[in-house]
């Protein structure tokens, strides 16, 4: 620092502290990042911290809010609809995750060769990544719709009787995971072909050579080096799954007999149906913990699990 | 694409016996995994292909049993009921304008921050940094209730600012520019500071230019986001005049469930767009997606 000179000229020519200011790195990496740091405070940081204090309210977000402690915690551990709508949301996470990782990882590694019309079916399963939930809602009620539905139809061909399906409680459930892993899986199918054609061609050849089958190299050379492919794909599809919502609303609003009410659907009803926002905001916070411990819980098995070449 | 090696040994080298084609094996004139592959594209397209028959189908071919898998005669009147029956054009300008704005916000916004803790040295930027990336943990639900009292406060409940302004910028987008502008070579920088330009000059006219193909993915990203975003709009927005497409779409489905003809050519027409982008723009896209998954 110039002002500890030994002759103590240079305190004098010191600019004002002002000036530095605005000459400095620091105020030049504040007015950088301004803007967005006040739209994120704004509109993410903030609310983070008023959705905590909601949750401690009754809030029926006009009139206003009083403070009530636990009260809505409290109050969810004896809801019996929100026990439901987790349990809704653990069936079809635990159905939909190992159902599109695994269709995925399978699809990949058939799509990752040069075969004739390969870019044709690479399209065909990328394709509904593009189609909206919405539509992909309409399109599947469509389909699936009891009297004249194509899948009824495909059935009747084969002997099946006509089924319910988004109308029947006990099917619909299956039916939403049947229509996300359409909608979802060429995502994951993406980023498995990616982390496959980053695998070097010298190691499989390598693996060949030394007298290994195919099916024994792709089990101990390639599923490893899928390895974190896997995990975040696995992470990623659980924290979408527990946050299931806009084909819930497009096609079933939570019906039949509630038996498709997952979390977020609930916390909606809760909040902008019913005007418990210091309800839904409760509900908005359990889900958070819940998708962090979860997704916690998976970084840990899967840091002592998966192989990073790196 | 895998890194082939320069020379190919396995095809020269002495094979071992279980190379030699066993004669009870069949051959089939066409690689097995057509066998997967065919069946799993047919599952993927029937959704979509189907949309289009129906769309193209009267009431009465539509709801019909055995289902008309052909239609007997095609009906575009469909489109023009369907585009009638809601003000589909002003949906579609909605979320024109909902997507391009937010695009814009963040390649701006995010550009500016990212380059900030990327290069600048100023007082809490890690501190600063790992704030805004926690954001990244929270689940949009978290926010959605705060936010829509904060936007209620701003006075812009069902008006397209409402919509648009707490999606202008993401800490995701800071961090993927951030990560991106760090690999690129600092000299060029340096040199320019040496020849007096500003910091937002160096900004502007070296470190964009070179980012391009960053800036591609997360505008492809956001626009991708935007388009087909549902639940906020669902919450903010409340008149067909301010409604983006799928939420205009969703409204259509409620007024009109057993049109279904008429739904599914609006269902056509609110994927088009997003479809002819991807169709074009095949590599960029999957790019794109790719990248969300690497980091």
């Amino acid at each position: 620092m110039s002002a500890h000179s030994a002759t103590g000229i240079a305190v004098h020519r010191r600019p004002s502290l002002l000036k530095r200011l605005v000459a400095s790195d620091h105020l030049a990496g504040w007015v950088f990042v301004a803007p967005a740091v006040i739209l994120i405070a704004v509109f993410a940081i903030i609310p983070i911290g008023w959705s905590l204090l909601l949750s401690l309210q009754a809030n029926n977000l006009i009139a206003p809010a009083h403070y009530v402690g636990l009260a809505n915690y409290r109050a969810l551990t004896k809801d019996a609809a929100f026990r439901s709508a987790i349990g809704h949301t653990v069936v079809y996470t635990v159905i939909f995750v190992p159902v599109s990782v695994a269709g995925a990882l399978a699809l990949a590694v058939a799509l990752n060769r040069k075969i004739r019309g390969i870019r044709f079916y690479r399209l065909a399963v990328f394709v509904p990544l593009v189609t909206s939930t919405v539509a992909t809602g309409i399109i599947f009620l469509w389909l699936l719709d009891p009297t004249f539905g194509l899948v009824n139809y495909v059935l009747h061909l084969v002997g099946i009787p006509q089924q319910q399906f988004l109308q029947d409680p006990n099917q619909a459930l299956y039916c939403i995971v049947a229509m996300t892993v359409w909608s979802w899986l060429g995502f994951d199918v993406i980023i498995y072909l990616a982390a496959l054609q980053g695998i070097p061609g010298d190691l499989l050849e390598a693996s060949e050579m030394d007298g290994a089958g195919k099916w024994s190299t792709f089990r101990s050379i390639v599923l490893p080096l899928l390895g974190p492919a896997t995990l975040f794909i696995v992470v990623w599809s659980t924290i979408n799954a527990l946050q299931l919502f806009d084909e819930i609303y497009v096609t079933t609003r939570g019906g039949p007999l509630e038996s498709t009410t997952v979390i977020v659907y609930y916390l909606y009803q809760q909040a902008f149906q019913f005007f418990n926002g210091g309800y839904g905001a409760a509900i908005a916070y359990v889900l958070f913990v819940a998708i962090l411990i979860v997704t916690l819980l998976q970084l840990w098995v899967g840091r002592r699990r998966v192989y990073y070449t790196s | 694409m895998s890194v082939q090696p320069a020379v190919s040994v396995p095809e020269r080298f002495p094979r071992l016996p279980d190379a030699q084609p066993s004669p009870r094996r069949a051959r089939l004139p066409f690689s097995a995994w057509h066998l997967l592959l065919a069946p799993v594209a047919a599952i993927m397209l029937v959704p979509l292909v189907w949309m289009v028959i129906v769309s193209l189908e009267t009431r009465q071919q539509a709801t019909s049993f055995p289902p008309q898998l052909i239609p007997s005669s095609i009906h575009l009147g469909n489109y023009s009921a369907a585009w009638n029956a809601v003000p589909f054009g002003q949906f579609f300008v909605n979320s024109l304008i909902y997507s391009l704005a937010t695009v814009a916000g963040n390649l701006l916004f995010c550009s500016l921050a990212a380059y900030a803790f990327a290069r600048i040295r100023f007082f809490g930027r890690e501190v600063l940094f790992v704030v805004l990336l926690a954001t990244l943990m929270v689940p949009f639900q978290v926010i959605l209730i705060p936010t829509f009292l904060i936007v209620k406060k701003l006075g812009l409940v069902d008006t397209l600012g409402g919509l648009i302004m707490p999606n202008l910028c993401s800490a995701f987008g800071i961090f993927m520019l951030r990560q991106f502008f760090r690999t690129l070579p600092i000299e060029l920088e340096e040199a320019a500071r040496i020849d007096g330009t500003s910091r937002l000059g160096i900004l502007f006219k070296i470190v964009l230019p070179l980012s391009l193909p960053a800036l591609a993915t997360l505008g492809i990203i956001q626009f991708m986001w935007s388009w087909n975003d549902f639940l906020w709009p669902l919450i903010i927005i409340d008149s067909q005049k301010h409604a983006p497409l799928q939420l205009g779409l969703s409204q259509l489905q409620g007024a009109h469930f057993t049109q279904w003809n008429l739904l599914m050519a609006g269902t056509v027409m609110s994927q088009i767009p997003m479809l002819a982008v991807f169709l074009l723009a095949q590599r960029w896209f999957i790019r794109s997606v790719a990248f969300t998954g690497i980091k």
